[in-house]
């Protein structure tokens, strides 16, 4: 991997990341983040009258849950159809290349959207002692869920020319990735089998670094997650014209 | 400089592509001319490394096209047919992210953007999102993007297809003038604009090619056949099986008809055989009469016709 490499990654990148902020729709989409997190979070904050994240956290997955396919919908499908991908994909760049930016410009967005909550932890420190342990180990754990969801959702987007396909798929795909190890599903699966869905689950890996604890198998198992994702999604990519 | 190699292209069972062969010259204006369909959407989506061939290679400058198709896509400038372009982003916004991706160096940016505008007669528009554009300007974005990185080989799709004549003009003057260094490959069916333009023209259908040579040439060769109208008053099908069993006659059809008895009859003669005189004097024979009598050489749009029935 060299520097021209990287260069052609940062360059697509930057044209991406700038592709969300033309729209209105990425105002809207940080306003409403923002409006339900906070509302939903506060509305219960001061009846429990503790200075402490876990209910945003508790929150947040599936908040992402709906948001997440909302960023990648339009990534491919629209590049299908208006024929631009035809332009993207005739330039000097890999199919790797493209999805990594696509990827990495989705992932710094969610990033800007989660930045923005941090007012939360800022004015809960303001109102007594806080435990800054779990915060940033659940701020770290989101980031990692919320990749998972975007790498999910890239895919998906991939494979259809229609963006509302795109955003039913990809939300339906995440909810089961994500429920794979709830309680209920570990509870009515059967013996052998629950250990195993208890680590394949989106969710049981958040909980663990959202306490706090952040272990590497945690994090080798969502980047391999994310990682098996992109490289179906370049696989897609590749049997363009294949028909 | 451009190689192409047995090219195959399969989509299912149906063949887009079927065995093409052919070689482009550095410098060279290549026309490609086919009726829709025909398959010169494909091969350029081939050489531009979009898609991949189902069997057979193309090359340019010795580099194949699906083994290391950054390295030849650096070479080529491509405008493909539908002008995609990022509808959300301002003119100048995307000419600066063409420049950047083909890797044009920081400090030139600003003045190469500067010279494509001009040469692309963009400068009004630089500041508009792409989706307010007309159809002639999107067209000029689109080709400002193909030639930003000053290509060795410049393949346009259906270039003038939607623009008004005097669009058309500019265009093609564009595409000549950018022939004079560098490789133009571009397709139409508009046969005119072969000739106004191209030193060669490739003849395609139902992915083969039907024709090649240059546009004078082909035109010549098709002017060594002469065509002779001729408008006859007497039953149709009658005169028509006479036309048809005549010496010297390769073939003969109904073109027209004026009222029910008198018809217009194209008539296609031998090579080097003048008619005029034995066919009238046929006719007469028969009793029918002439009404109107006319010769005139094939063009390159007969010629065309021929080729790609």
């Amino acid at each position: 991997m060299n520097k021209e490499y990287l260069k052609t990654i940062y360059c697509l990148f930057k044209k991406e990341l700038m592709s969300y902020f033309n729209s209105p729709i990425a105002y809207i989409f940080i306003g409403v983040f923002l409006v339900v997190g906070n509302w939903l979070f506060f509305k219960s904050f001061f009846l429990i009258g503790q200075v402490s994240m876990r209910g945003y956290f508790d929150l947040l997955p599936w908040i992402f849950l709906f948001l997440s396919p909302a960023i990648t919908m339009r990534l491919w499908s629209e590049e299908k159809k208006s024929g631009t991908i035809e332009f993207l994909l005739t330039l000097p760049v890999t199919d790797w290349q493209v999805v990594w930016a696509k990827f990495l410009g989705a992932l710094s967005f969610l990033f800007i959207s989660l930045l923005l909550t941090f007012t939360i932890p800022i004015s809960m420190a303001t109102l007594g002692n806080i435990d800054w342990g779990p915060v940033v180990g659940s701020y770290l754990g989101s980031l990692f869920l919320g990749g998972s969801y975007l790498a999910l959702g890239l895919f998906i987007s991939s494979l259809t020319k229609n963006q509302i396909i795109a955003f039913i798929l990809a939300l339906v795909g995440s909810f089961a990735a994500f429920m794979l190890s709830a309680e209920f599903v570990l509870m009515g699966a059967p013996n052998f089998l629950a250990p195993i869905l208890k680590f394949l689950g989106l969710g049981s890996h958040f909980y663990n670094i959202a306490k706090g604890v952040i272990d590497s198998k945690d994090i080798i198992y969502y980047c391999s997650f994310i990682f098996i994702f992109l490289w179906l999604n370049v696989k897609v990519i590749e049997t363009r014209g294949w028909k | 400089m451009i190689e192409i190699k047995n090219l195959t292209k399969k989509f299912g069972n149906t063949k887009v592509l079927d065995d093409i062969s052919l070689e482009v010259k550095r410098g060279e204006i290549l026309g490609f001319l086919g009726p829709n369909g025909a398959g010169k959407t494909t091969t350029m989506k081939i050489i531009t490394g979009f898609w991949s061939p189902s069997s057979g290679s193309v090359k340019i400058d010795g580099i194949d096209v699906v083994k290391n198709s950054v390295e030849t896509r650096k070479k080529i400038g491509y405008l493909p047919e539908t002008v995609p372009l990022y509808e959300d982003m301002r003119v100048y916004e995307y000419l600066k992210f063409i420049a950047e991706i083909r890797g044009i160096n920081k400090g030139d940016i600003k003045g190469r953007i500067k010279e494509v505008v001009n040469d692309c007669g963009l400068s009004k528009v630089l500041r508009k999102p792409i989706e307010e554009l007309s159809k002639g300007y999107r067209q000029r974005v689109g080709l400002a993007q193909a030639i930003m990185h000053e290509p060795d080989i410049l393949i346009l799709d259906e270039p003038t297809t939607g623009l008004d004549p005097n669009q058309i003009t500019e265009i093609r003057d564009l595409i000549k003038s950018i022939g004079k260094e560098k490789t133009v490959i571009f397709s139409t069916h508009i046969l005119s604009e072969v000739s106004a333009t191209c030193d060669r023209v490739i003849i395609v259908n139902n992915g083969k090619i039907v024709g090649e040579g240059k546009p004078d040439e082909l035109a010549k060769k098709a002017g060594s056949k002469e065509l002779i109208y001729v408008k006859i008053k007497g039953p149709k099908n009658e005169v028509l099986k006479t036309l048809e069993n005549m010496d010297n006659i390769e073939k003969a059809s109904v073109k027209d008809k004026e009222t029910d008895e008198i018809y217009g009859y194209e008539i296609e003669p031998k090579a080097g055989v003048d008619l005029r005189e034995y066919l009238s004097m046929t006719v007469m024979k028969r009793g029918w009469s002439i009404f109107e009598f006319s010769k005139r050489s094939m063009s390159l749009e007969d010629v065309f016709k021929e080729l790609t029935k």
